[in-house]
């Protein structure tokens, strides 16, 4: 495995496996609340973070991070009081988060819009020692919150008013399922970009929904889904030369086609089976007036 | 199952008030729920009987008023367990897929420690989803279920914490006649254990006969608080608006139980 040889690649493996855990594993919930763009959102807010992080000087990534997470709790409060225009001050907020991240860039030293393009599409080949120390870290907190309060966001993403009478800090959860995905966004950004993101989060769990019928099963086949796809479109991208971002995109939205075709007939077998165990007959019975060979007698 | 003496208030609303948007929804609403009484709260669409009981659970700010569940100002209230809450709802699936079993286990975390299950945990869900008669789907999807079950199964989360306050946002809305008369029994059998229930319904129906007290609501206030409305004729209710949601089925005849 010559791919492992270099120290560049071994690192570019190891954010891109991370990625592959963390983004469905957000995405999961997100897509249960029918917000399945809201990751898309935080990535055009993040923009902002890495052109500040840039006019600043200050690691592009943490600064991308602390502004992702202002703009996704931003997002949670206007979901809260924003009831007839919400999505209006969303659309804002994106195009606002977008222009800033160009604005102060330009407003940088020595920055370009040519500087921005890695974290738009993605750059995994350079990504450096101490980005994957910032990734390594989020994503620890990614999994602990995701895997350790499964139940919990369960609850509340499934049905957020009854939740409130488990007793359940619905705000505080919602909240928390807002700076996960801040966190989440900035993390997969070395790997296939703020503008891609959302396909990570989202994809792998609308694959896993074509074959799954239990929450735990969807979450499970999404995360392996997640990880085989950023791993062989790194690979890819190393063998041939192709961007990776683009490929673990485009991989995804493939296995979504593939499992898609797959699923049609194991459904039609899961609903038979179903029918037969409640003790339906597959056909009506024909009627009298019509006999087997669809004559219809008067 | 905690000591209330018979007749100690479970629910008091005092003077009430509620906005959703700026539109005044309660008018200074009083309604109490004793222990041990099913209580149904009837009205027109749009009289405020599904704010108050959001009041109640705190989905809904409070304006003006007092609202006390087992005797505790609501703010201060944290013993959830002892709550079932049936939310206005036709389905209870999700974005995601998600078993039976795995929706009603939600309920059943105001009884856990970090939502972790325990044993004794999975056996309060079986024996919830086996009270509404749903056992068998335990392991379905929750996508495949008819409306009747997406009901039966919004309940059995209700009734997985073993509460001993039932509040019920029109349970019977979009069900069919069977799955109706299956949930009266199982509630018939709550009631029989010594547990309150507050209801919110569009008309009596097969739970005519277990309700102890009705009250009506009309623009926001009070315009009857007693024995169930007598059946006297569709528009005993003042200002009934009659709507069947379940009459698009065809095939049950349609039911008000005002007339029955």
């Amino acid at each position: 495995m010559d791919i492992l040889d270099y120290a560049f690649m071994q690192r570019a493996l190891l954010a891109a496996v991370l990625v592959g855990i963390t983004a469905p594993a957000v995405g999961i919930y997100l897509v249960q609340r029918r917000q399945a763009l809201m990751g898309d959102g935080i990535g055009h807010v993040a923009m902002t973070g890495v052109g500040l992080g840039f006019l600043l000087s200050w690691s592009p990534v943490w600064m991308a991070t602390l502004v992702s997470v202002v703009g996704a709790v931003l997002m949670e409060f206007i979901r809260w009081y924003g009831r007839t225009r919400g999505d209006i001050a969303l659309a804002m907020l994106f195009y606002g988060g977008m222009a800033g991240g160009v604005m102060f860039i330009n407003l940088a030293p020595g920055g370009s819009n040519a500087n921005l393009t890695s974290y738009l599409f993605g750059s995994l080949s350079t990504v450096s020692e101490s980005d994957v120390t910032a990734i390594c870290l989020l994503a620890a907190f990614v999994v602990l919150v995701t895997l350790g309060l499964r139940r919990q966001l369960f609850a509340v993403s499934q049905d957020e008013e009854f939740a409130r009478v488990t007793g359940l800090p619905v705000r505080a959860l919602n909240l928390l399922t807002a700076v996960t995905a801040a966190v989440t966004v900035t993390v997969a950004m070395r790997v296939v970009g703020l503008l891609l993101v959302s396909a990570l989060m989202v994809v792998p769990v609308a694959a896993a929904q074509q074959l799954s019928r239990s929450f735990a099963a969807t979450f499970a086949i999404a995360v392996a889904i997640g990880v085989s796809v950023t791993i062989g479109g790194t690979a890819t991208s190393y063998y041939q030369d192709v961007p990776p971002g683009a490929t673990i995109v485009l991989l995804t939205i493939g296995a979504f086609i593939a499992l898609t075709a797959l699923a049609m007939p194991l459904n039609r077998r899961r609903a038979r089976a179903m029918a037969q165990s409640a003790g339906d007959p597959a056909e009506c019975p024909i009627p009298a007036t019509r006999d087997a060979s669809g004559k219809v007698g008067v | 199952m905690k000591a209330d003496r018979p007749g100690e208030p479970v629910i008091s609303l005092r003077g009430v008030t509620a906005e959703l948007g700026s539109r005044p929804v309660l008018r200074g609403i009083d309604l109490t729920v004793h222990h041990g009484e099913v209580v149904a709260l009837l009205g027109a669409n749009g009289s405020g009987k599904s704010t108050a009981v959001r009041t109640v659970i705190g989905q809904v700010p409070v304006t003006r008023g007092e609202i006390e569940l087992f005797g505790t100002p609501r703010r201060r209230f944290g013993d959830w367990g002892r709550v079932g809450y049936v939310p206005q709802r036709t389905t209870a699936a999700g974005g995601v897929p998600a078993t039976v079993t795995e929706v009603v286990s939600s309920g059943r975390l105001s009884r856990t420690r970090f939502g972790f299950l325990r044993q004794a945990d999975r056996e309060a869900v079986h024996q919830a989803l086996e009270l509404v008669g749903m056992a068998d789907h335990a392991k379905h999807s929750v996508d495949a279920l008819s409306g009747g079950q997406h009901q039966r199964v919004l309940i059995a989360r209700a009734l997985a914490s073993q509460p001993d306050l039932l509040i019920m946002d029109e349970p019977m809305a979009g069900v069919d006649h069977a799955s109706q008369e299956m949930l009266a029994e199982t509630l018939r059998q709550q009631v029989g254990k010594g547990a309150s229930v507050l209801l919110v319904l569009h008309e009596l129906g097969p739970l005519e006969p277990l309700i102890n007290r009705a009250v009506v609501l009309r623009d926001g206030c009070v315009a009857h608080d007693g024995p169930p409305p007598p059946a006297v004729g569709q528009h005993a209710l003042p200002g009934h608006d009659h709507v069947h949601p379940h009459a698009a089925h065809g095939a049950e005849p349609v039911r008000t139980g005002l007339l029955s």
